[in-house]
């Protein structure tokens, strides 16, 4: 089976390539093919695992050369794939995941007339990230890379009727080039200094490499993944990426591109382990995103964009998790898993939502929404649970044991990184309790059409109504896993055990946290607990007002991203503008200028010399008589 | 009879016929200007020939009239083809294939 896995990546990618070429002819049944070509990819990723489960433990990375890609002389590229524990559990994840947000889309882009499109670019996405994880070069990931990066770009945009998810594409696409930019100058540096770009020869070579050359190609590598997984400072597309069709949302924050940026770290983890200064920066910033974005959720009444932030947050979990180095790999990847689930079901609860609500994202207009759909609310239940972290739901196993690796070390470090996962979790609670809360509890803040007050009441008329099976039936597989799936995983250290083999046996059990086991799960419970108290005495017990309050100096920053868009157009966009507008400007009027002025002046040369040309024989025997003249007056002078 | 004297005569058969090629529409006459400017020419190298005592000067000559006789034969051809087809004779009408 281990030789037969390029089928993974080739069959969504031909299903996109039929869907894409064949157009309209394929419109009635595209979007089946689609789902077909995605569930085969599951089920051979399927048993594929089984085959490598088959195996002993040692034995368990498999590196399968395709062919030589790029023979450039010493340099040579060779495209293979890597199956090994960790690669399988991304195909696992997105194969299911994916494959259950296709389901979903059936029912939830029934009335789309461009759907077949939109199924296509759902398999090239899903292609594109299974090349990605299964890579086993950084020039193979880099193509994968980008794939997910086209994938996105096509998806938040595939409304592109309107400007603004144009723009919100257009966003995504060129921030994460600033990211991508690191990962190519990572890979310049790898070609360098070790000769290939291959993971195997990148890890064999790191002892061999200096402290400053490893340095940098971690924090080039963090630049990449800071610009896929949304993290500081490049978080500011995700908020915008909400444009696209919900599954897409859910895609992306679920199982595909976000996740792009852990994989990366941990895929590095070689790098990373020698590189202490790197690994601080990827723990920081995981950490003080895990804050940022956790206050972003806090603050947004758009569904979809305080999921947004929590999945900023929530990604900044697993980065501060990579970044808390071999302690802390499989947790990182254990959270990445359950958060999958529950993230999807979050992403697809949100979706149903709408759909019952004509498409209304305002959770201001939401409320009391339990009774009229029920499958929605118990599988948001269920994944809302799982995120906060209540034993014994997924979200607690995974989470539960970054918080704990953060208190790991030694100086100012465990308190500050296990000091802000401990608040995070808080925060979480908070704002996860307040969506849950203001969406199905408290009084109903719309209408049926009958009830409406006259026309000053500013309630919105709604039919609220449950979705159809085809999208609610993904969402209770995904609420089951919300609930299980961590138990799974967590029993007898399974997923530990599973990914030794890539990122090393977790010396977490070995290690000593600077305040006590119980006491850190304690307080973490405590703060979830008060989270929902807060978020049931705001929004659960008082009325919401319809519009928003004026709020806070901070609820105010929050809702505006901490004015991210603002300092990145002062920084960045406004000087690039500025500079490009000069670079034009000095094209049009020096460059094009002289050419443009030559060619003018032949052009006029040509003109006045056409009138020398005008048929007449006795003219033209003049002008040799002149030149005659001329070349005789010149031979005696020079004769002189 | 020096030398120049001969010159000065061929410069000025020269100059006329050149004048007649260029100030004379009419093709034939035209032509007459060319003979008379092959004349000249034919008178300076003769001429040269006697002062120098060769016969290079004859035998170039001799040339000349040669070209000059193949010259009249296509060039009324041509002049006579015009005047089928044209009806005309001048060499200004005919200028199609300018630009």
């Amino acid at each position: 089976m281990i030789d037969a896995s390029w089928l993974l990546v080739a069959i969504p990618a031909l299903s996109a390539a039929v869907l894409l070429l064949l157009g309209r002819r394929s419109d009635a049944w595209g979007p089946y093919l689609a789902i077909a070509a995605s569930t085969a990819s599951f089920v051979v990723g399927l048993l594929t695992l089984f085959t490598v489960l088959g195996e002993e433990a040692e034995n368990r990375i498999h590196d399968v050369t395709l062919y030589s890609w790029l023979p450039a002389g010493d340099f040579s590229v060779d495209l293979g794939m890597r199956i090994d524990p960790l690669s399988l559990t991304f195909v696992m994840l997105i194969t299911f995941v994916g494959t259950l947000i296709h389901v979903y889309s059936l029912g939830y882009m029934q009335h789309d007339a461009d759907k077949r499109r939109f199924f296509a670019y759902l398999n090239l996405f899903v292609a594109a990230m299974l090349t990605l994880v299964l890579a086993n070069s950084y020039a193979g990931l880099f193509l994968g890379w980008e794939g997910v990066g086209l994938a996105s770009y096509l998806l938040i945009g595939f409304w592109n009727q309107h400007t603004e998810n144009a723009v919100a594409a257009k966003k995504a696409f060129v921030m994460n080039r600033v990211g991508d930019m690191g990962l190519i100058i990572a890979m310049g540096l790898m070609a360098a200094n070790v000769g290939s770009v291959s993971f195997a020869d990148v890890d064999a070579a790191v002892p061999g490499l200096s402290a400053g050359v490893l340095t940098a190609m971690g924090l080039l590598l963090l630049l990449g993944a800071v610009g896929k997984s949304a993290q500081f400072p490049l978080q500011a597309w995700l908020g915008d990426a909400m444009a696209g069709p919900t599954p897409v949302s859910a895609l992306i924050h679920a199982a595909t591109m976000v996740t792009a940026g852990v994989y990366i770290i941990v895929r590095s983890d070689a790098i990373f382990s020698a590189a202490p200064d790197a690994r601080l920066v990827v723990a920081v910033i995981g950490a003080f995103t895990l804050l940022l974005g956790a206050f972003i959720a806090c603050a947004k009444d758009d569904i979809k964009k305080s999921l947004a932030g929590s999945t900023m947050s929530q990604i900044g979990y697993m980065v501060l998790g990579a970044g808390l180095g071999p302690i802390g790999y499989a947790f990182a990847i254990f959270h990445l898993v359950t958060h999958g689930f529950f993230k999807a079901g979050l992403f697809l609860g949100a979706g149903s939502l709408m759909h019952a609500n004509d498409d209304s994202t305002d959770m201001r207009h939401y409320g009391g929404l339990r009774k009229v759909m029920m499958i929605t609310w118990l599988t948001f239940a269920a994944c809302w649970l799982a995120i906060m972290g209540v034993p014994p739901f997924s979200g607690f196993y995974s989470k539960d044991k970054i918080i704990e690796a953060a208190f790991v070390g030694s100086g100012w470090q465990p308190w500050v990184l296990g000091g802000a996962a401990l608040i995070g979790a808080g925060i979480t609670a908070f704002y996860m309790s307040r969506m849950f809360f203001m969406t199905f509890f408290g009084k109903e803040r719309w209408v049926d059409s009958a009830e409406k007050l006259g026309p000053d009441d500013p309630r919105p008329v709604r039919h609220p109504h449950e979705s159809p099976l085809v999208m609610t039936i993904p969402m209770i597989v995904l609420a089951l896993g919300a609930t299980f799936l961590g138990m799974l995983l967590a029993w007898d250290s399974a997923i530990e055990h599973w990914l030794a083999p890539v990122v090393g046996e977790s010396e977490l059990h070995h290690a000593e946290p600077v305040m006590p086991l119980w006491l850190i799960m304690t307080t973490t419970l405590t703060l979830v607990a008060l989270g929902i108290l807060l978020a049931w005495r705001q929004y659960g017990m008082n009325p919401v007002p319809l519009t928003p309050p004026h709020g806070s100096v901070l609820t105010r920053a929050a809702r505006r991203d901490f004015y991210a868009d603002d300092v990145n157009e002062a920084l960045t966009m406004r000087p690039g503008q500025h500079l490009t507008r000069t670079l034009v400007y000095a094209d049009t009027a020096v460059v094009d200028g002289s050419v443009n002025g030559l060619a003018r002046g032949t052009v006029s040369l040509g003109r006045s010399w056409r009138k020398l040309q005008n048929g007449y024989v006795r003219s033209y025997a003049a002008l040799i008589l002149a030149g005659v003249v001329v070349a005789g007056i010149v031979l005696h002078l020079v004769r002189m | 009879m020096s030398l120049v004297h001969y010159l000065v005569l061929a410069s000025i058969l020269f100059a006329v016929g050149a004048v007649t090629v260029l100030t004379r529409r009419n093709a034939i006459l035209a032509f007459m200007g060319v003979e008379l400017m092959l004349n000249s020419c034919n008178l300076a190298l003769v001429t040269f020939s006697r002062v120098h005592g060769g016969l290079e000067g004859q035998v170039m000559a001799f040339y000349v009239m040669v070209v000059a006789a193949a010259e009249v034969v296509v060039g009324l051809a041509i002049i006579v083809s015009l005047y089928r087809s044209r009806r005309t004779v001048s060499v200004d009408e005919p200028s199609l294939l300018k630009n």
